[in-house]
């Protein structure tokens, strides 16, 4: 048995070394650093809570946090709701059905960086494509992410039309495990379309429902990528588009403010937890048996 | 919810078959809906794709008239040569696809080890070094921008690739787990009968088990592959001369160059999105199919 041990060291070796190098070392420094003040250039100081009382009386963090917020509230129900319900109409028998899956996966695989790019063109306020057809059905489109009212919420319809996809796909999963023996015991309850959606498929797929609302909240969190390059790296029209991710990058790698980017970055993180542990203690409490 | 279902009443089967067969009558004309639902979604999530080929065919005038064309009017290939030529994108190509490379057959490496270890050998620590393994799913990503950026400074790794390369072979805890269920599941009668003939666990894992991890290994490679090459925010903070940069970092700086030539940044995204795509077009069953096991995201 001392050799199988031997042995299995040697096979967790790789991973062990970089969870330690890679996650234990960089959370205990992400404290640290929050109670700090350092630019890696001057001497390290100690500040206490400085970095926090700054940032909580700072009006752009809040913006960041409010923003955020706005990103989260906005594209969890569009994006799960638009998924849903291609997942209900792809779960029938159908001709093409593959086809269509594949091609809502798509955007899922394309980089970000990319899929943000054309849609930059495509919501460009002058000549893009999307306010050339308003305008042939009358309506003056809004300026897009130069517009302080209009940047989030283009920034939220790229991420719907990129990241759909593959929550359908987690729902389609979901509705497949529901039994058939149980829409055909609601049928012949005399059950109707909506009362089978609403008493056997919805409560069946809460688990589903459950677990892409939670990875979705935490995906939403971090949202970074699409942002920066359609409001050109910048925070966008009056801060409208500065995230909470933006705001750690700027504070640390363009204005080297480690310890105020550290202090966000620990805010963050603990919230990611607080939801990542909720989710394990209600994961059984929405489980429905079949 | 029986009580609800229920106050209609006992219904006999005659009644359900008569139904039904009104219903087939309804079906025909739903069906057709259901059609033309998914076909409008079907166009709204590839006209995008469509503008972007469209406008990489166009002339810097043609880019921005209106009404806009569906079919450029000349066609022009000259965004092509030069979006490749005015910013180094083979360069970046080369960068993104040995960077991805790397983290692949890596972390598909280290994992499937550490995955072994987990779901075959017995020693002591392992349900606490797994929960430990497993917890660090819980840390997001940005938490170790800051620590590793200060880390990567001080070793001179700053404008280099390593950053890139070392973190996500040596710590995927998604692909261990990943890897770990699906170990469990291959029977153990070869291995004990292996044992018994003195293997030693080396021998088990490269001629018994990697062996029979194919399908479960090339989900986890996709997952690894696709990640890494999508990965913006990393390259961003560690990547500063144009000649390291890779794909998505390139199309950045499009952006920030070239800002008002439509005509040469759809070029350029066409270019960075073409390979993906087609691996898409070849595999797409192993992508889709593997995220809905495994409820990862690509």
């Amino acid at each position: 048995m001392k050799r199988e041990t031997a042995w299995a060291y040697f096979f967790i070796a790789p991973q062990i070394i970089g969870l330690l190098a890679f996650a234990v070392l960089p959370m205990v420094a992400i404290v640290v650093l929050s109670f700090a003040k350092w630019d890696l250039i001057h001497t390290f100081t100690w500040v206490g809570f400085g970095n926090f009382s700054y940032e909580f009386s700072d009006p752009i963090f809040w913006k960041s946090v409010t923003n955020t917020l706005y990103y989260t509230a906005v594209f969890i129900p569009a994006s799960l709701i638009l998924a849903l319900l291609v997942a209900l109409v792809l779960n029938r028998k159908m001709a093409f059905r593959g086809w269509y899956r594949a091609i809502f996966f798509m955007p899922v695989i394309t980089p970000t960086v990319a899929v943000a790019l054309v849609w930059t063109w495509l919501l460009n306020p002058d000549s893009g494509l999307i306010n050339a057809l308003l305008y042939n059905v009358g309506i003056t489109g809004p300026g897009w992410y130069a517009d302080i009212g209009w940047a989030m919420p283009a920034a939220i319809i790229v991420s719907v039309w990129r990241n759909f996809g593959y929550s359908m796909v987690i729902f389609l999963a979901g509705l497949q495990g529901v039994p058939a023996q149980l829409y055909e015991a609601a049928q012949i309850d005399g059950a109707g379309r909506w009362a089978q959606f609403r008493y056997v498929t919805l409560p069946l797929l809460s688990p589903t429902t459950f677990f892409l609302v939670v990875t979705s909240v935490i995906s939403s969190l971090q949202v970074f990528d699409q942002v920066f390059i359609l409001t050109h790296g910048q925070a966008g029209p009056d801060d409208a588009t500065r995230v909470i991710v933006f705001h750690i990058y700027e504070q640390a790698f363009r204005l080297f403010q480690f310890g105020q980017a550290s202090a966000v970055t620990l805010c963050l993180f603990i919230v990611i937890l607080l939801i990542t542990l909720m989710q394990f203690r209600f994961q059984r409490w929405v489980h429905v048996d079949a | 919810m029986r009580e609800r279902l229920g106050t209609r009443g006992f219904t006999p089967r005659r009644t359900v078959s008569a139904v039904a067969s009104r219903r087939l009558a309804g079906s025909l004309s739903l069906r057709l809906l259901f059609h033309i639902l998914m076909l409008a979604c079907c166009v709204v999530v590839l006209v995008p794709f469509v503008w972007m080929v469209s406008s990489s065919f166009k002339t810097p005038a043609d880019v921005i008239t209106y009404p806009p064309d569906w079919i450029p009017n000349p066609i022009i290939t000259d965004n092509y040569p030069q979006s490749l030529s005015l910013l180094p994108m083979g360069h970046a190509y080369f960068n993104s696809f040995k960077i991805s490379m790397l983290d692949t057959i890596g972390g598909l490496l280290t994992c499937s080890m550490a995955a072994y270890a987990f779901a075959r050998l017995r020693f002591r620590g392992r349900d606490v070094l797994f929960i430990a393994v497993l917890s660090a799913l819980m840390i997001p990503q940005e938490v170790n921008l800051i620590p590793l950026y200060i880390l990567f400074k001080q070793i001179g790794w700053i404008d280099t690739h390593w950053p890139l390369i070392v973190p996500p072979i040596l710590q995927n805890p998604y692909g261990i787990f990943l890897l770990r269920q699906f170990f469990l599941t291959i029977p153990t009668e070869l291995e004990d009968a292996a044992r018994i003939d003195g293997a030693n666990p080396w021998t088990i894992y490269t001629r018994i088990i990697l062996p029979l991890a194919g399908p479960a290994m090339i989900t986890l490679g996709i997952f690894i592959f696709l990640y890494n090459w999508n990965q913006f925010l990393t390259p961003l903070i560690y990547l500063n001369s144009q000649d390291n940069f890779t794909v998505p970092m390139l199309i950045n700086s499009y952006l920030a160059d070239y800002g008002q030539q439509w005509g040469l940044m759809m070029a350029a995204c066409t270019i960075a999105m073409a390979p993906m795509i087609a691996v898409y077009a070849i595999g797409q069953r192993y992508f889709i199919e593997g995220i809905a096991v495994s409820g990862l995201k690509g």
